[in-house]
């Protein structure tokens, strides 16, 4: 009864859907800061091979989730001072930082070729929850980081839309010139939320390699789940609980094709059902790139411009 | 006890003697590239009292201002506070001291609410926000100076007027002892114009200082305990006592000459019909904006459109440049239809037009006054500046543009000066001779010198034929200049009269939308 493929292919979907949560949530709070962090690929396979490095030749597992998470915040930490210190310009700082990350991530994993992490992150188990049929499987079977994932999304919509620093990061975002004029430092929020960005996205990338992957496939271990993040985050109109449904629902369209493969169903030819979550992100960022899209769909309103005080 | 002076004071100058001032600031200067914008500026404002700022475009008001708040940092020359000299790093440093400023263009964030908008920036608060607490609260504050708000309203929603009360609030909230208002009535209509005054009222009453910038004269001499004329970034006048002045000195002590706004009609016989307008209805998102507006403008007339912001005006000014398609109806000018032909073919039949959004749709802000002007001149692949150079130089002396030249960047002009520049390039014609000027509220936010230069260049465009459609939230404008008025209201056109016999009450009543009989 568990063993049912749909089943599994529903909680699957969960699972997978957990970097698409960090990774995207990530990017909402660098963007509603107002800053366009396109890295996020280079950002995920980075930290992947960093935390895959770390738990093989420490044994620790944690130890790498948290040096990877470390690294996402480093390399977003190179994107914030492109960005907001030297105000370059945001989408050729993100495109550089993509063909950067995927650079180093393949030179970094070269010793790592061949190998699999001995000890992967393990799903946690409810006892008799964990059996019912249909629900045990796709919700009381994940793994720890799974349902961080989820709870860090609520939590984030509370700080955003709850509390006074949750205020003052949307106004940035929106009007920084309000918020310079209250006397808070725009630059400094940018940054802080571009950083505590990237260390979503690290956090991301390495449970993808160690709780999905196990073995380093270069950029095939992301597969562009970067972008669809990116994607993501425009769909959810940059709201944490819009994106958690459809983290799980864009999850599910990334699983299918192996269902479909493995039912052995071939009227959907599967390689169209594997373009679908590249074709809905070709179709976000060509939205996000126009201007008075962007703003239809609830973008914040500075988004990736640079702030000057002079400026008037 | 007029103390009207040309020299200038050493040291503050302080109207009761003793009386401790609530801000001061010594020698002041300030410099940007090309410009003195404060030469050794001297400024007190007094407890309970509001001290006017005066002076023309790119005399220095707003560089002052912003130095007085924390925005710019000068060069040299101190402040103090109460006595106690202060640095001023930040915004944030002024608001700790009790000064705060209300910007020229509104600082809110649109898409929050009025309480939110408030609170912003607050640390005295609670990490976690409670919504109907916070309202709460603001509505309080608001209320003890009589500012009636809905603090739970998005501010996008608010008329221009609401926003700069929310601004009030905002820097009232903030625990402000000083309010820096920079050009606040520039757009407010006459009714708003008196609520604010009775909010500055209440506000001084209550030991608040305003320093008020202003450029109608009418308002400073209403409002002001004292005034400070400032030119070209040095101070040149002082008058003190409150109703011991008049607009005439005014505007002497401001450009050193008498000043005289004089009615303007049109002196010759008006020719053949430049613009025809027929049925034109224009509705966006299903509310209808402009509904079957129908009217012509001859050649050598002026027609006024009167109205409150809002009313469809702008809707109105971009159908005729043609940036908007109209719903239905159709538009001529000359005898050629533009309706739905765009911008570019309304240009070649000879229109010239002065949108009202100056920084946003009139120049490029980022671009010099040059090549500002290039972009209605002759197209051609390769750019050529040398020819326009000249003109642009001309330009810049006779419209008196305060400028280091062509090459000046539009965005770091005064906001006077920037009006100019777009003035300048619309008024001098552009790739045909203008047949059709349109033109939105040209006078707003500039000083009475300039003012009189604008419309003695109306009055000739006029007289030199050209079909002038003036569109103006100025009631005095629009009734001292037009040949014919119309009233927007609505979308729609209420109340029309020569300008010769328009009288004040009936085009006022009709902007409100009362008509003759709701009146009696
Ligand atoms: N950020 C800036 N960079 C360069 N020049 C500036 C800047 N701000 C102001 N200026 C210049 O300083 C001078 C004074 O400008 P300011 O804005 O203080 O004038 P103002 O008295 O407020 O005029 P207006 O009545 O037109 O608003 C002007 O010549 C202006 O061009
Ligand atoms: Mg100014």
């Amino acid at each position: 009864m568990n063993g049912n493929i749909w089943v599994l292919t529903s909680a699957d979907s969960v699972a997978i859907a957990t970097t698409l949560i960090l990774a995207a949530l990530g990017a909402l709070f660098t963007e509603r800061a107002g800053v366009l962090n396109l890295g996020i690929e280079g950002i995920l396979l980075t930290s992947a091979i960093s935390s895959f490095l770390v738990a093989d030749s420490s044994g620790s597992i944690w130890l790498g989730l948290i040096v990877g998470s470390l690294v996402g915040a480093l390399l977003a930490g190179i994107h914030a001072v492109l960005s907001v210190v030297l105000r370059a310009n945001q989408i050729v700082a993100g495109l550089a930082l993509v063909i950067f990350g995927t650079g180093l991530a393949n030179f970094l994993g070269k010793p790592a070729e061949g190998k699999t992490v001995t000890t992967l992150i393990k799903p946690l188990s409810f006892g008799p929850l964990s059996d019912i049929p249909f629900v045990g499987p796709i919700v009381f079977r994940q793994d720890p980081i799974t349902y961080a994932s989820i709870v860090i999304a609520v939590l984030a919509s509370l700080y955003l839309f709850r509390s006074r620093p949750g205020l003052e990061l949307r106004a940035t975002g929106d009007d920084p010139a309000t918020v310079d004029a209250q006397g808070l430092s725009v630059a400094s929020i940018r940054l802080r939320y571009t950083l505590f960005g990237g260390l979503l996205v690290g956090l991301g990338g390495s449970w993808l390699m160690l709780a999905q992957s196990a073995a380093w496939h270069q950029a095939a271990t992301t597969n562009g789940v970067g972008w669809i993040a990116l994607a993501l985050v425009v769909f959810a109109g940059w709201r944490p609980i819009r994106l958690i449904f459809g983290a799980i629902l864009f999850g599910f369209t990334l699983q299918l094709p192996f269902t479909l493969q493995a039912e052995q169903i071939t009227f959907i030819p599967s390689a169209l059902m594997q373009m679908l979550p590249y074709l809905a992100t070709l179709i976000a960022l060509i939205a996000l790139s126009r201007p008075s899209t962007r703003s239809k769909l609830g973008a914040p309103k500075s988004l990736g411009i640079p702030f000057v005080r002079d400026e008037r | 006890m007029t103390n009207a002076s040309h020299e200038v004071a050493k040291g503050p100058h302080h109207a009761s003697g003793a009386a401790p001032s609530a801000l001061s600031a010594y020698s002041l200067v300030k410099r940007f590239p090309g410009v003195l914008a404060n030469n050794s500026v001297d400024f007190d404002v007094l407890p309970g009292e509001v001290h006017t700022l005066l002076g023309e475009n790119g005399a220095g008001k707003s560089t002052l201002a912003a130095m007085l708040c924390g925005l710019y940092q000068p060069d040299s020359g101190h402040i103090t506070r109460n006595g106690e000299r202060i640095a001023l790093s930040s915004p944030r440093a002024g608001l700790q001291h009790g000064i705060a400023m209300v910007h020229q263009h509104f600082r809110l964030v649109e898409r929050f609410t009025v309480a939110e908008n408030v609170i912003l920036g607050s640390r005295d608060l609670s990490y976690k926000l409670n919504r109907s607490e916070l309202e709460d609260k603001v509505a309080a504050v608001a209320e003890s100076y009589g500012l009636p708000i809905d603090p739970g309203a998005t501010v996008a929603d608010l008329s221009v007027g609401q926003r700069q009360r929310v601004e009030i609030v905002k820097a009232l909230y903030q625990g402000a002892e000083i309010l820096l208002l920079d050009e606040p009535t520039a757009v407010l209509v006459p009714a708003e114009v008196e609520k604010l005054f009775e909010n500055v009222h209440a506000m001084t009453q209550a030991g608040k200082s305003i320093v008020f910038i202003s450029h109608k004269l009418g308002e400073v001499v209403e409002i002001s305990d004292r005034v400070t004329v400032l030119r070209n970034g040095r101070v040149t006048g002082h008058v003190s006592g409150r109703g011991t002045t008049d607009t005439k000195e005014l505007a002497r002590l401001m450009v050193g000459r008498d000043i005289e706004l004089t009615t303007q009609r049109a002196s010759h016989a008006t020719g053949h019909e430049i613009l025809q307008i027929r049925d034109l209805s224009l509705t966006v998102g299903g509310v209808s904006v402009l509904s079957d507006i129908s009217f012509n403008v001859h050649a050598g007339e002026m027609v006024g459109i009167a109205g409150v912001a809002g009313n469809g005006q702008r809707e109105l000014a971009d159908t005729i440049a043609g940036l908007i398609s109209p719903t239905s109806g159709s538009i001529a000018i000359s005898g050629s239809m533009t309706t739905d032909r765009g911008p570019i073919h309304a240009r070649e039949l000879g229109l010239a037009y002065v949108p009202e959004d100056r920084l946003g749709m009139g120049l490029v802000p980022s671009m010099s006054i040059l090549d500002n002007l290039l972009l209605t001149r002759d197209r051609r692949v390769v750019v050529d500046r040398t020819t326009v150079r000249p003109e642009a130089t001309r330009l810049i002396e006779q419209f008196e543009i305060k400028a280091n030249g062509p090459d000046h960047m539009a965005r770091k002009l005064s906001g006077g000066n920037a009006q100019k520049v777009l003035l300048a390039r619309e008024l001098s014609g552009g790739r045909t001779a203008t047949k059709l000027l349109v033109v939105c509220s040209p006078t707003r936010g500039l000083d009475v010198g300039a003012i009189e230069t604008v419309r003695a260049l109306l009055d000739d465009a006029r007289s030199a034929g050209q079909a002038i459609l003036l569109i103006s939230e100025d009631l005095d404008e629009v009734m001292s200049l037009s040949d014919r008025i119309f009233v927007l209201y609505r979308g729609s056109v209420v109340h029309e009269t020569p300008g010769e016999s328009a009288e004040l009450a009936t085009v006022g009543a009709a902007m409100a939308g009362l008509t003759p009989e709701d009146k009696s």
